[in-house]
């Protein structure tokens, strides 16, 4: 790499699994106390102290679970594919481990963001399931997680195996900004975006500041639950290297 | 507080299916992801302990 650094230095210590491995070991603890703190008194806020909307009752603090978990599963997503292409331009493992590791989480997250959608759907549109344009793009979004996750265990080769996840994941990333726009594109049932960080939230403050506190810890949990996986993978591709080794017999 | 008793909260206005069953679901996703890369980091190391044993004794 010493030919060539037009990077910045942390960009090549990125590709180090040794590095990444003693880094995400420090960064551990701090987002899994952040990621507990937040949870916890998010979930708190949002069930007992945040108002009830005037129209939906209480079955509005759903949304406390609903809205984060959609906005993690489609960032999850992002980053499956921004690592994916960086592994296949730079040929660097640890952005490959990357792109494995968000599969399974993404997979799980999007299937929390459909269940709380259907369980609020039901007292709210009198249904569980409508064929609405943001619901089907979300459920397409489950399915690419879950044809990555199968694409990926059926190829033997680990580094044909990140590539062809890598160019799967990067042709469903048109499926993001369907999601995004699919409540301004189409009619649809589902609600527009309540929450922005960018314009004057539509909900009262009362409402949009445990939600904020929410997103935050979702995604706390997901930098806490990535990180294990990915030092799994890295243990378990590095396993020959001495360091390794050292690690397991130590 | 939105509540004036723990019935009421339990309740939630009528929809305390929906409610805690959606809390629930999201309890349940959460710990499944941090479980299961643990119970795999464990088998890891001891699969590799055992196979740096056996390498080892071969030697």
């Amino acid at each position: 790499m010493a030919e060539k650094k037009w990077m910045p230095r942390w960009f090549y210590q990125l590709a180090s699994p040794r590095w990444c491995y003693q880094i995400t070991g420090k960064l551990l603890p701090i987002f899994a106390v952040a990621a507990l703190i937040l949870l916890v008194g998010g979930t708190a806020w949002a069930l007992i102290y945040a108002p009830a909307d005037y129209q939906q009752g209480n079955s509005f603090r759903i949304i406390y679970i609903h809205v984060p978990s959609a906005i993690l599963a489609q960032s999850c997503y992002m980053m499956m594919a921004v690592a994916g292409a960086i592994g296949l331009i730079w040929k660097m493992k640890v952005a490959d481990m990357v792109a494995k590791a968000c599969a399974p989480i993404g997979a799980s997250i999007a299937i929390l963001a459909l269940a709380t959608g259907a369980i609020w759907g039901k007292p709210t549109w009198g249904a569980w399931w409508v064929w609405d344009a943001r619901l089907t793009s979300m459920l397409i979004l489950l399915f690419l997680y879950l044809g990555v996750i199968a694409l990926n265990s059926a190829i033997e080769s680990e580094q044909t195996a990140a590539q062809a996840t890598a160019v799967l994941a990067l042709v469903g990333l048109v499926n993001i900004p369907i999601i995004k726009y699919s409540v301004d594109w189409w009619n649809t049932l589902h609600q527009p975006a309540t929450f922005t960080l960018t314009e004057r939230p539509a909900m009262a403050m009362e409402m949009w500041l445990p939600l904020l506190v929410m997103v935050i810890g979702f995604y706390c949990f997901f930098a806490v639950v990535m990180m294990l996986r990915l030092r799994n993978e890295i243990i378990q591709r590095e396993r020959r290297s001495s360091w390794v080794r050292e690690l397991i017999s130590g | 507080m939105s509540f004036e008793t723990f019935a009421e909260f339990i309740d939630m206005g009528g929809h305390g299916l929906y409610v805690w069953l959606s809390y629930a679901i999201a309890l349940v996703v959460i710990v499944l992801n941090i479980v299961n890369p643990l119970m795999q980091k464990r088998q890891i190391f001891t699969e590799q302990a055992r196979r740096l044993r056996r390498e080892k004794q071969a030697s």
